[in-house]
């Protein structure tokens, strides 16, 4: 136990040079872009132009301005947002991340029930026509692109049958959040489906679930007992960053659905420049994916007893 | 203990599957097609027709697949977005697979402060802001077709290299690699013969994965405006033009969608197909 | 492996109870229904999410859709579009056209019952010049005494021209007389603020608790991304005239999101109606579209600095003439739109457009002269024109830059290469005039007047994309600024844009149409050349309106 606190300890104080290798580079790349968070078509005249730069600091050299960046970060101040000018980048990110938390969790859990679900079952039945429909589905799950099958679903659901609300504001109830979850947890359903059925059908047919069959056991107690854990291996190196992929929201199902979520403030920031509110996302998920790869590798000794840790 | 080899080239044992014949068949047709099509169709793959606009598919006029909302033939179109979709999955899946693999299994057998440092380095590119990332090419370099290629590929080896580390780490340590390394086996004769077959299920799949992984990509760059140019077009881009039209002329969305999903099936059922042949454990079955 | 027997007797257990779990999980993230019969609410599609509240810390429509609504400046506009008394009950214009005095009403109150006086004026006009603010639209104050030389921090805020008489009489004093001052004062920037809450807050005084206004309603509540909420005023002097008692401004950034979220009946009007949609629309649910002229126009510039365009009117009017506008608005955008041979929309006042004289010509005349001027200025079949049109991302602008480059294969001969580019790419790009040749891009009018049309050509504007440079044209509008007559006015800047035209810096294309669904149960919308539709100006038909299913 000793060994794997110290492992951990070892892990969290890499994680402080990642990170600032992710925000340095984030920080220069953003910079260096053409244009700028106050460039439109209609351009301002050269004194408000510089009396705006002056306010934002942007009229110091990129050094300094990532001097500053790294001051305000020390004292947690992500800083004002360019683009939402009545908010910091903390208010957004605090704003937005517990409904994409909640979201992404419950898409993370109905992806992962169905998925290991169906990629089981597949395996189980590997060769036949059930692991060549789980196969097929999970193919529907990753080829039908999101920005063709969220708007499909609105007009059918939404539009046509007005069963459920078209957007995240059109009902208060539970019901809005069928649609958003669905969306978000098919391509994840399908990737886990197929990597479960694959690495399934790998530890089915290894030595020790053959002896294990060989002395009788049941199907069930073999899954469970033997096969289930190993499994998961390859599974779980996918979940770290697909957990913080899908935690930090999709552009394509908040801008569909209406969803005040982290990843509409991603993209879009992205494309109106606003460098302090993409930066404090960057952040956000160097940190989620820095913590769940953690876990990540944590548990791989978990559920897998040979890996021994220095 | 030992991990049996294949007695015959893979490639002499591909016949044997059903779905991995059907898949390379078809998959050698629409390539055909997508390369001679364009010579063979009457109509110019960037040729309007303002007067002849969403007309439904058809053999008059040769419109097979009917026309979009310039009057551009979606026969031909579609051929021509195979090719940019097909030549995006290869390079990809090349890029996933070289570097993913090399990097994810020296990681992994290497282990310790090497491999800490190393997969770090996966977790900062992972954060990094890929859409900056992307403009900054663009603008850095001249904008060129391939710049599109190392985009995706400098995202989609991170998934590959981790899930292989993390492969890598638990095949080390399982009863017949130990029993090779104590039989006295050099390390690239471990990694050869027992660490690779077995890695090569998990990796296959992987890659059919990557494919409408990166597809998808190359679409969002296109929607972004950083993808391939018009009147070029790729299936991605196509799908995307045709979300607008579902309801009044269904066809411009169905029409490479359809083409979309053939290929990746054939793709996924190639990858099923080939784990089986090279499972090492398969011959035992 | 067939003697393995069902599966699913191991998938019971583990997973059934995490089935339930999460279903558990879907259930109570519910928060009940919200909804309260007795309140009327007026559901607005609103677009992207506005940049700020602050009234001087925004210039896009988004936002001053919303700022409309909670604040009122000195002047308003009627549904129709036509000026009338808002804040201010009447004006005087000194002779000379320099100085006006605004009477107050006495009934003006803020939202927290306060009333609101001249001094409210002075404070917002002087926090909008003041260089500490970083104001981004000062354009409306201008032409007020000092107020240049205020932004550039060469005089104090309080050297403004601007003067509070007694509580109720505003004195305005200008550097020259400025026909459409009337329309600036509408814009938000100019509305008053309430200064007690504005130093107690200060960047967050536009959030909902802390912002204290002075219009129909009044904010109470603002999901980022998602709506901004506002209520009436119980202290607007017009209060007894507003019929909707909540309105929501909603985000909707996508259009055709938003074009279901309508039809789903979660909306009551809509920011927009996309292109790919509109003819279905209009078939379906003709009483619901509305479309109407709009200030704006869009086209092709051409970068003037550089070859092959520099020193080339020839061919700049040969690849003006070989576009069939015609087609383009008909077939590809499908709107309404007008086909432009012209800078200036229609519906300017006082303002007769100008013209290309080769607007009603027949198309196959047009061609014709077209590839005779192509010829003239040096290409043909074997020596066509290579140059590359640049466009930013959206689904418009790539159809008419394929419709432009097929037409101009097919009348020229041209072999126009398409540049597609992320919208900040492309302004960074025309704004340094090193790579650009042919760009597509739109100017939208912010006040009524041909003049804010005009002056993105003169060679010292800012927003000047072609690097146009014409001495008559530049000296015909400085004529133009300095004369207070408005008829000898409207001569030179007709003038300048004749002389304009002919020089062909950009190839006009169409201009805009507002086109907005609206509900059959919303009354009191008009349509006008601004698209400004205030909430406290429309009114829902009896019943509750947008169902909340």
């Amino acid at each position: 136990m000793t060994s794997l606190s110290r492992y951990t300890l070892n892990r969290i104080a890499g994680a402080i040079p990642t990170l600032f290798v992710v925000i340095a580079a984030a920080f220069f790349i953003v910079h260096a872009a053409p244009g700028g968070p106050f460039d439109e078509e209609r351009r301002l005249p050269p004194d408000i132009e510089r009396n705006i730069e002056r306010a934002y600091h942007l009229d110091e050299t990129t050094a300094e301005q990532f001097w500053h960046y790294l001051r305000g970060l020390a004292s947690g101040d992500l800083g004002p947002s360019y683009r939402y000018r009545d908010y910091t980048v903390g208010e957004l990110i605090a704003g937005a991340l517990p409904l994409s938390l909640w979201l992404g969790a419950m898409a993370m859990l109905l992806a992962l029930i169905v998925g290991v679900g169906a990629g089981t079952l597949a395996a189980l039945r590997h060769n036949t026509f059930i692991d060549r429909a789980v196969s097929a589905v999970a193919m529907v799950g990753i080829s039908v692109p999101i920005f063709v099958l969220a708007p499909l679903m609105v007009l059918i659901f939404a539009v046509f049958l007005n069963w459920l609300p078209a957007s995240w504001t059109g009902t208060a109830g539970p019901l809005r959040l069928v649609m958003p979850v669905i969306a978000l947890a098919l391509p994840q359903i399908a990737y886990i489906a197929r990597l479960t059925r694959a690495s399934m059908i790998q530890v089915l047919g290894s030595d020790f679930v053959r002896t294990a069959r060989a002395q009788g056991l049941s199907t069930v107690t073999i899954v469970r007992v033997h096969a289930l854990k190993p499994a998961m291996l390859p599974l779980l190196s996918y979940m770290g960053p697909a957990i913080a992929s899908v935690l930090t929201g999709s552009v394509v199902v908040e801008s569909v659905f209406g969803i005040p979520g982290i990843g509409q403030f991603f993209v879009r920031g992205a494309l109106n420049r606003d460098y302090t509110l993409v930066l404090g996302i960057t952040i956000l998920v160097a940190v989620l994916v820095i913590t769940l790869n953690l876990l990540v590798d944590l548990l791989y000794g978990f559920l897998d007893p040979r890996i021994r840790r220095r | 203990m030992n991990a049996p080899s294949a007695s015959q080239p893979l490639w002499q044992r591909l016949g044997e599957s059903r779905p991995v014949k059907i898949s390379l068949l078809l998959l050698f047709l629409i390539l055909t097609l997508s390369l001679a099509g364009p010579y063979v169709s009457p109509h110019h793959f960037a040729a309007t027709d303002f007067d002849g606009r969403f007309i439904r598919p058809t053999v008059d006029g040769f419109h097979f697949f009917g026309t979009d909302d310039l009057g551009r033939d979606l026969f031909t179109r579609t051929l021509l977005g195979v090719r940019v979709t097909l030549l995006v999955a290869v390079v990809a899946s090349l890029v996933s697979l070289g570097i993913g693999v090399l990097y994810g299994a020296t990681a992994g057998l290497i282990g310790g402060k090497v491999d800490a440092l190393m997969m770090r380095a996966v977790d900062a590119l992972y954060a990094l802001p890929f859409v900056f990332f992307v403009i900054l090419l663009m603008t850095v370099f001249e904008r060129n077709f391939w710049l599109i290629f190392i985009a995706i590929g400098a995202i989609n080896w991170l998934d590959m290299a981790r899930i292989v580390r993390g492969e890598t780490i638990s095949l080390k340590h399982r009863a017949f690699v130990d029993a090779a390394r104590l039989s006295g086996l050099s390390a690239a004769r471990i990694l050869w013969r027992h660490i690779t077959p077995n890695l090569l299920g998990v990796v296959l799949v992987y890659v059919t994965l990557t494919i409408p992984q990166a597809i998808l990509v190359e679409s969002f760059l296109s929607f972004l405006g950083l993808g391939v140019q018009e009147p070029q077009t790729s299936l991605g881009a196509l799908v995307n033009n045709g979300v607008g039209y579902m309801e009044h002329a269904p066809w411009v969305l169905i029409v490479p969608a359809a083409v979309l999903a053939v290929i990746l099936f054939c793709f996924n059922f190639l990858g099923d197909g080939l784990r089986d042949l090279t499972d090492p454990k398969n011959s035992a079955q | 492996m067939s003697q393995i027997p069902s599966p699913a007797s191991f998938l019971r257990g583990r997973l059934l109870s995490l089935c339930l779990l999460w279903l558990i999980a879907l259930l109570g993230c519910s928060e009940g229904p919200t909804s309260d019969s007795s309140y009327t609410m007026l559901q607005r599609g609103n677009g992207d999410e506005p940049e700020s509240l602050d009234m001087h810390k925004t210039r896009s429509t988004e936002a001053g859709d919303v700022q409309r609504d909670l604040g009122e400046g000195l002047i308003g506009y009627t549904p129709a579009g036509e000026l009338v008394p808002a804040a201010a009950e009447s004006w005087q214009l000194s002779a000379d056209g320099l100085q006006y005095d605004f009477s107050l009403r006495e009934d003006a109150r803020w939202s927290n019952g306060e009333p609101v006086t001249a001094h409210d004026f002075v404070y917002s006009f002087r926090r909008l010049v003041d260089p500490d603010t970083a104001a981004v639209y000062v354009q409306s104050v201008e032409q007020i005494v000092n107020a240049a030389d205020i932004v550039a921090g060469n005089l104090p805020i309080d050297a403004l021209g601007v003067e509070a008489m007694d509580a109720h009489t505003l004195r305005i004093r200008l550097q020259q007389a400025v026909p459409y001052f009337l329309d600036l004062l509408t814009h938000p920037s100019m509305f008053p603020l309430h200064r007690a809450s504005v130093q107690v807050h200060g960047a967050a005084h536009a959030r909902p608790g802390n912002l204290v206004s002075n219009g129909a309603y009044r904010l109470t509540a603002w999901e980022v991304g998602s709506y901004i909420e506002l209520e009436r005023n119980e202290f607007f002097h017009d209060a007894a005239n507003v019929a909707i008692d909540q309105v929501r401004h909603h985000v909707t950034s996508e259009p055709m999101a938003e074009l279901n979220r309508f039809r789903a009946g979660e909306l009551h009007t809509t920011r927009t109606i996309p292109p790919a949609a509109f003819q279905q629309m209009r078939q379906d649910r003709p009483h619901e579209v509305r479309v109407s002229p709009a200030l704006g126009v869009y086209f092709f510039g051409f970068n003037m600095t550089k070859s092959p365009f520099a020193n080339a009117p020839t061919l700049r009017r040969a690849l003006s003439m070989a576009l069939d506008r015609e087609t383009i608005v008909e077939k590809i955008i499908g709107r309404g739109e007008a086909p432009a041979y012209g800078w200036v929309p229609y519906g300017t006042p006082n303002y007769e457009p100008r013209r290309y004289d080769w607007a009603e010509w027949e198309s196959e005349a047009r061609y014709q002269r077209a590839r005779e001027l192509y010829r003239e200025a040096g290409y043909g079949p074997d020596n066509p024109l290579q140059a590359e049109l640049r466009y930013n991302t959206s689904d418009t602008h790539q159809k008419v830059a394929l419709a432009a480059q097929s037409m101009w294969r097919e009348v020229l001969g041209a072999d126009i290469t398409l540049i597609n580019e992320e919208f900040q790419v492309l302004l960074a790009n025309v704004m340094q005039k090193e790579v650009t040749q042919i760009v597509r891009l739109n100017w939208n009018g912010d006040y009524n007047d041909a003049q804010t049309f005009l002056g993105t050509l003169e060679s010292t504007n800012p927003s000047n994309f072609t690097g146009y440079n014409s001495d008559e044209f530049d000296t015909l509008m400085q004529k133009a600024a300095t004369r207070n007559d408005p008829d000898v006015r409207k001569v030179f800047l007709e003038e300048a844009e004749r002389v304009m035209l002919e020089d062909y810096p950009l190839i006009p294309i169409y201009f805009f149409v507002n086109k907005s669904m609206v509900s059959e149960q919303v009354r009191g919308w008009g349509d006008n050349i601004l698209n400004y539709h205030y909430s406290q100006h429309l009114s829902l038909d009896g019943k509750q309106g947008v169902s909340d299913l």
